[in-house]
């Protein structure tokens, strides 16, 4: 089944990224206050347990696919 | 002689230069390869500048999983000296050898160019140049920018973790850190190249101190 891990820059955190997408909306004429850019991996997990995704898909996010410095994430199942 | 072990990881750049420049101070280099855990016996590690895994996920966060890399915590656990360059300190930092992250240059640009690092306290690393004094070492990055939470950075600052500052505000450092070792002081990492800073012909020689501390420990 399928995991998804969104990550997103903690509040506070500065965003290089998303200020630059963010002026660039702007100049585009749209009214955006602020953009904050982070990243989305799905993971194919091979079990068919909605619990055991959610697990592989939070170790995988702590260990490796985060840095808690700077990110925080969220698991969705399915 | 004191046989310093560079390792070379899947998209090193640096490890050449890193070992022309042990030669350079008086060690003998000794090439090391990601995939082993054997450390050939070595007395100091370098971690190489260069692009690690592209810089896929976020800079270092890969390669701090290469086999080599639970022995470099075990050396650095029982004192050994360990520098990490660029790269290599962007390395040490996932792997909790060293605190802090690397995050992208505040103004989103690559920096190429010799920087004014002032020393912030005098130690072995830096061949007990005096704090207040200025070194000169290029940098070469885009994801160089220190970053630290609040919490804790006056702790660090009051272990003399922090051993050179960038005399400018570079690239959004925090606290314009640019070079740090960790409580024990074993293991040090900056943004800076050392290893390119060695050799009168292409200027400053600055860089023989922390490559020297590596030989000298």
């Amino acid at each position: 089944m399928k995991v998804t891990v969104l990550v997103r820059p903690k509040t506070g955190i500065r965003d290089p990224q998303g200020e630059a997408i963010g002026r660039s909306l702007v100049g585009l004429g749209y009214a955006v206050a602020a953009v904050h850019a982070g990243k989305i991996f799905d993971l194919e997990v091979d079990t068919e347990d909605a619990a055991e995704a959610a697990r592989i898909g939070r170790e995988a996010a702590e260990r490796v696919l985060t840095n808690d410095l700077i990110e925080e994430f969220e698991v969705v199942v399915g | 002689m004191a046989r310093v072990g560079v390792i070379t990881f899947l998209g090193s750049l640096d490890d050449r230069d890193a070992l022309r420049a042990v030669e350079l101070v008086g060690g003998e280099p000794v090439p090391l390869w990601h995939g082993d855990t054997d450390l050939a016996g070595v007395d100091a590690i370098i971690l190489p500048g260069g692009f690690s895994y592209g810089d896929h996920l976020r800079c270092g966060a890969l390669a701090r999983f290469s086999p080599i890399m639970a022995s470099v915590a075990a050396f650095a656990a029982a004192g050994g000296p360990v520098l990490g360059i660029c790269n290599g300190f962007q390395i040490l930092c996932e792997a909790d050898l060293l605190p802090g992250i690397l995050t992208p240059n505040h103004a989103q640009r690559f920096i190429c160019r010799d920087v004014d690092l002032v020393v912030e306290r005098e130690s072995p690393w830096l061949g007990s140049r005096p704090a207040g004094t200025t070194i000169t070492v290029p940098v070469k990055h885009g994801d160089g920018a220190w970053f630290h939470p609040e919490a804790g950075l006056d702790e660090l600052e009051a272990n003399g973790q922090i051993l050179l500052r960038y005399a400018e505000d570079l690239n959004g450092a925090t606290r314009r850190v640019a070079c740090i070792t960790n409580a024990a002081g074993n293991v040090c990492g900056l943004m800076p190249h050392p290893e390119h800073a060695v050799d009168p012909l292409l200027g400053s020689i600055d860089g023989q101190l922390l490559v020297g501390r590596l030989i000298n420990s």
